[in-house]
């Protein structure tokens, strides 16, 4: 089984130009798919989190829609097949062409 | 996001470094100082506390710490004027496990002496010290400074508890003096092992004891380069002098609207001579009067000279932040200083005649100098 991680614009030139990145492996907790993100991505991990291992405050991490700050955090269980979305909190809008 | 425009500095133009709470800017004078151009912004949406120049061993190095509100900060450099930036995998500038902090600002970046041109060294919020050896690819945290055991009682000042001044002793390689707000100034002089505070004579308005060993919000310190004893000091209320290496500290605070203010510059080689920027006081921290005026002293304090000429004296209610003004090494020395308003003003006489150089910056709060 795979997780999906959406890639906010400003961080996918660090994913490989990636705006989806699925990474395989047993679902668990968030912490643990992030782990499997990083290996995958590893220069998004300190855009991402502190070196304390905390979730950047205007970082917002979503599963299946679910803001995790709400939902246990970093031990926010994650289902196979889930939608994990890194979106930068109070954050959007883009000049249109 | 913007596309940036980019400048190409001949060798002898100067260059300034303009951190802004949008980004960075490059600004190139000619070597008259006259005409400008302006390159950026970099790191757009980021704010730029903190750069530096290293030119040791025959780099063109320009350092950036920018600041993303929702992706953190790190240590970015530019060996072609900006065009392109390192963009490091991981975090170089980062707190250790056990310490249990988190970088929140990147407020100083400073060049090691030019005997260790693979020194550097960066000064952050929470605040800290910390050190590369070789050429900013890794740096670790002064574990002298860290553990002081009156870190805990620093608080934090209206920036945060910031490192916001590094004073590397230019005759005395093991002296490194820095200030932090709200801690005071600290000296080692062991090369980081072990530190002291410095801040004899400096007060604290706002505490019971107004002369405390340490726990003055110091906005600013500079060190003369050919006269090292001689230090002068902008405080949170306080303008101060030292001609002991910063052992103790008096107040020349003679002839200022307000002792209030952030920056503090020194003359590039004359010790007697400063610039400083005074506000009307820390519940309105805008120019007195609404005029804005740089004052300089040349006598050491002993007296201070409003500097005016082509500055705007009516309704210009500006800010200058600590690390907003600077002077060059040229002679006569270059000043320049910005504004919380976005502008850039330009003294190429050591302040008698300002031209604006730049305006609709996004704030500025910060500008360095580089002779390229």
């Amino acid at each position: 089984m795979a997780v999906s991680f959406v890639i906010p614009g400003t961080l996918r030139e660090l994913a490989g130009n990636r705006s989806e990145v699925r990474v395989d492996g047993a679902a668990g907790s968030l912490s643990d798919a992030l782990s499997r993100l990083w290996a995958e991505c590893p220069a998004v991990r300190d855009r991402v989190l502190t070196e304390r291992g905390d979730v950047r405050p205007h970082i917002n991490i979503f599963i299946d829609g679910e803001n995790s700050r709400y939902a246990g955090g970093l031990a926010a269980p994650v289902r196979d097949g889930a939608e994990i979305m890194l979106i930068p909190a109070v954050s959007g809008g883009a000049v249109r062409a | 996001m913007p596309v940036a425009r980019h400048i190409s500095p001949n060798a002898g133009d100067v260059v300034l470094l303009v951190g802004t709470m949008k980004g960075a800017f490059l600004v190139r004078g000619d070597k008259q100082r006259r005409s400008w151009e302006v390159g950026g912004p970099y790191f757009p949406g980021s704010a730029v506390y903190a750069t530096a120049y290293d030119n040791r061993a025959g780099r063109h190095r320009i350092w950036a710490g920018p600041n993303s509100m929702h992706y953190g900060g790190m240590l970015h450099s530019t060996d072609d004027f900006g065009q392109t930036w390192t963009n490091p995998e991981e975090a170089n500038v980062k707190f250790p496990e056990g310490t249990d902090a988190a970088l929140k600002q990147i407020w100083q970046i400073v060049p090691g002496r030019a005997s260790e041109p693979e020194t550097l060294y960066c000064g952050v919020e929470p605040a800290a010290l910390f050190v590369s050896r070789d050429a900013g690819e890794t740096w670790s945290l002064v574990e002298g400074l860290w553990n002081h055991p009156q870190r805990p009682q620093w608080q934090p000042g209206g920036g945060g508890l910031c490192m916001h001044t590094i004073l590397l002793d230019p005759e005395r390689p093991k002296q490194i003096r820095i200030a932090i707000s709200t801690g005071g100034m600290y000296v080692t002089e062991d090369g980081g092992a072990s530190w002291r505070p410095s801040n004899k004579g400096v007060r604290a308005e706002f505490l019971p004891d107004k002369h405390p060993e340490f726990g003055q919000c110091v906005h600013k310190v500079a060190q003369s380069r050919q006269k090292p004893e001689r230090m002068f000091l902008q405080n949170h209320w306080g303008l101060y002098r030292s001609d002991d290496r910063g052992e103790s500290w008096t107040d020349v605070a003679n002839g200022v609207p307000s002792d209030f203010g952030f920056p503090m510059a020194i003359h590039p080689r004359d010790p007697d001579s400063a610039w400083i920027v005074p506000l009307e006081s820390d519940m309105f921290r805008c120019t007195p009067e609404g005029k804005l005026r740089v004052y300089r002293t040349r006598n050491a304090g002993e007296a201070w000279q409003p500097l005016s000429n082509g500055l705007p004296q009516e309704g210009a209610f500006e800010t200058v932040l600590r690390d907003g003004l600077t002077a060059d090494t040229l002679d006569p020395a270059g000043v320049y200083f910005g504004t919380r308003g976005g502008k850039l003003f330009a003294s190429a006489d050591e302040g008698e005649q300002w031209s604006m150089i730049a305006d609709g910056l996004p704030p500025v709060i910060s500008v360095k100098t580089a002779i390229v």
